[in-house]
């Protein structure tokens, strides 16, 4: 790879970050939204390849591989297993807010994103910074999808996308934490989407669906 | 060497425990004394570790991954000792409540596993690993939450999941963005996340992204540590969770989740002025105790009113953070030690008044005082503690924010705190003389098929115990004093 390439080949995977998020945001059945976030996994190992290559660092393309299997294939994969356990829910029925809406807001967001980056960007200008704010519109979507959506499994996907842009800002800004941080991070985020699967079933037999609207026996009055 | 054990035993002798139940399970004559004898070898650790750091200072292995300085081990000394009386209380717990041997295995196991990561915690040297901490907390406590298996405890599982994940993952950003500051201060990756390298390097940080991290990292950690604006789990949970597990939650999780604000804090300040985290901390605080207020004049349920008592608690030590002095810092931390003991007697006598009540509806428990003397005296007791009556530690503890308020030019910040806090003194008070006292009417506990088992003085013995502590903090600190100095110096301002 030429260094007149690397910032195009980052710019194209990091497009495509973005764009599988906004695709959540956009699709309301779970079953392509769950496809999008293994294409987003797939991105994301991409952008970490990408740097890796570009500064000759092995560890990093491991880091690359590693990062693959666990966000374009076991996390996916286990919001898979929990959908096929009730294909008759597959549906996000009554988003809080709608298609249209949602579209604007992502795109209100990525303007967000751009100007609370730029004194990140400004500390150490590169082209892996320059992509960062791409990175943070995908945490803030993220964000919105946890708090629009109704069904269990729409929010363990907002929450895998949240995840998914904090990971890129890590490795765009510092290229990566000390090993012991990210494989603790790692692991308790599979942990985390593994109690939630469970926890998603036991919702299922106790409650009769995902819906969280469902969800209304606490409260202070 | 001896600090090398005194540092891995804490998180060691949890992991043990957690062991032996699965390897053995959880029977009422044997295995059920195992977590009791691990607490207390735990709390042995805690004192060991005080003293080698009140004389010594800060001991460290593994490379500074496992630190602790005098601030460590008076967390520590707090998570040993409310883990002892949670550890006492369970075997009476779960047979109160008819566990099966399945779910009892698990509450063995998962309850020590939750003591352990957050003696990890509190001993990490390195903030990336505080973090993978408290998010274990999360993962291990979301099936506690959810022990009961009813509608309630599984809507308070989902929702103490989704928000506190949620919340510590925007802390985690916060840490990420440090990282970077710090890699472009020139500190290497090893020391990037260290708390002792970033506090010494803090004014060499970007203070540009430092306060977008400092901030975010406050937030999140703040949410888990029961501040607005990401609250809205901690009733719930406390509620749900079997009553040694809110204990556990509400009187040593909450405080943990505060000492990684304490961690930044230490960074923030130099590298930003205090200004800014005190105009943050002050917000927090005041909309916390606001809420907290409202919220506690107008319930019904005695175990949410526990809970909504621990968020104006911990809206009190935000404020004492947002001081920010020595002294403001020292009371900060005495108001950690007596909540947690003063509310875990709270919510273990209040399992034990569901059990005999079987509502957590205030309406329902009338006349306690009149039908069941001691448990009615020990909850009364430790509201009392929890309200701030002297001799409990929280007495001299909002003594000491209030002055400290005073002479740091906050004074109708804290002026406004503490009205606040009256307001929810008022509510609290209100509802437990209801309990208490009031007027008897028919007995619900004469509807049930089974009679409850009797409140005895040996299920009585932890609550006793643990009031019998929180009045002698408030009256001296003994040796700990001097623990408390040289921590409240770790952070606060001179």
């Amino acid at each position: 790879m030429t260094d007149i390439s690397y910032p195009q080949y980052l710019d194209l995977a990091a497009g495509l970050f973005l764009l599988t998020a906004v695709g959540v945001l956009w699709r309301h059945q779970l079953a392509p939204m769950i496809r999008l976030l293994g294409i987003q996994g797939v991105a994301l190992a991409a952008i970490v390849a990408i740097l890796g290559i570009h500064q000759h660092s092995l560890e990093l393309i491991l880091v690359a591989v590693g990062l693959a299997v666990l966000r374009a294939g076991v996390l996916p994969l286990l919001a898979w297993r929990a959908l096929g356990e009730a294909p008759a829910q597959a549906r996000e029925t009554r988003p809080v807010i709608n298609t249209a809406a949602s579209l604007l807001a992502a795109a209100a967001l990525t303007l967000l994103a751009y100007a609370v980056t730029r004194p990140l960007v400004a500390l150490a200008p590169s082209p892996a910074t320059a992509v960062l704010p791409v990175a943070v519109a995908v945490v803030l979507i993220g964000f919105f999808t946890l708090v629009t959506r109704r069904r269990a499994l729409s929010q363990v996907v907002g929450f895998l996308l949240l995840d998914n842009g904090i990971t890129a800002i890590a490795f765009l800004a510092t290229s990566g934490l000390p090993l012991i941080v990210e494989l603790g991070v790692s692991f308790d985020l599979l942990l985390v989407v593994l109690v939630l699967q469970v926890l998603t079933g036991r919702l299922r037999t106790t409650f009769g669906s995902t819906d969280l609207d469902e969800l209304q026996e606490l409260h202070d009055q | 060497m001896t600090s090398i054990l005194l540092l891995l035993a804490p998180i060691g002798l949890p992991l043990a425990a957690a062991l032996v139940y699965a390897v053995r399970g959880w029977h009422a004559r044997t295995t059920a004394w195992v977590g009791v004898a691990t607490t207390v070898l735990l709390a042995g650790d805690a004192v060991g570790l005080a003293a080698t750091v009140t004389t010594g200072g800060p001991v460290q292995t593994g490379g500074g991954l496992i630190r602790a300085d005098a601030l460590s081990a008076w967390m520590l000394l707090g998570i040993a000792t409310v883990a002892l009386l949670a550890c006492w209380a369970s075997p009476a717990y779960l047979a109160t409540d008819h566990t099966s041997t399945r779910r009892a295995r698990w509450y063995g196991i998962l309850l020590h596993l939750f003591i352990a990561a957050m003696a990890t915690a509190v001993l990490a040297g390195n903030l990336g690993v505080l973090w993978v901490a408290i998010e274990a907390t999360t993962i291990v406590t979301a099936f506690l939450v959810g022990h009961h298996r009813t509608r309630p405890a599984l809507e308070a599982a989902w929702k103490y999941v989704v928000i506190c994940s949620a919340a510590i993952v925007i802390a985690f950003l916060g840490l990420v963005l440090l990282y970077y500051a710090a890699r472009h201060a020139g500190l290497d990756g090893q020391q990037a996340l260290d708390w002792a390298a970033l506090t010494g390097h803090a004014h060499q940080l970007d203070p540009a992204v430092t306060r977008i991290a400092v901030g975010l990292a406050v937030i999140g950690f703040g949410a888990k540590a029961g501040l607005i604006p990401l609250h809205a789990w901690l009733p719930d949970a406390h509620s749900q969770a079997p009553a040694p597990v809110s204990a556990l939650m509400s009187g040593v999780l909450l405080p943990v989740a505060f000492y990684a604000v304490l961690r930044v804090k230490a960074v923030a300040d130099p590298a930003l002025g205090a200004g800014y985290l005190r105009i943050l901390l002050v917000i927090l605080a005041l909309a916390t105790l606001a809420l907290a207020a409202l919220l506690l004049i107008g319930q019904h349920d005695y175990k949410r009113m526990l809970a909504y008592s621990s968020m104006e608690h911990m809206g009190l030590i935000a404020l004492a953070a947002a001081i920010g002095t020595r002294l403001a810092i020292a009371a900060l931390l005495l108001q950690m030690a007596g909540h947690g003991l003063a509310k875990t007697v709270a919510f273990l006598s209040s399992g034990h008044i569901l059990h005999r009540h079987v509502s957590s509806k205030i309406v329902d428990v009338r006349a306690l005082a009149g039908r069941m003397p001691l448990l009615a005296g020990l909850f009364g007791l430790a509201i009392a503690a929890l309200l701030g009556f002297p001799p409990a530690a929280i007495f001299a503890s909002e003594l000491g924010i209030a002055r400290a308020g005073a002479t740091a030019g906050l004074t109708w910040v804290t002026a406004a705190g503490f009205i606040l806090a009256l307001a929810a003194f008022a509510a609290i008070i209100t509802h437990t003389g209801r309990m208490l006292l009031g007027p008897p009417h028919a007995p619900t506990t004469e509807d049930r098929s089974d009679p409850p088992a009797a409140f005895t003085i040996a299920t009585a013995m932890p609550l006793i115990a643990g009031l019998l502590g929180v009045a002698a903090l408030g009256i001296t600190l003994g040796p700990a004093a001097g623990l408390l100095q040289s921590a409240a110096s770790i952070v606060g301002a001179p």
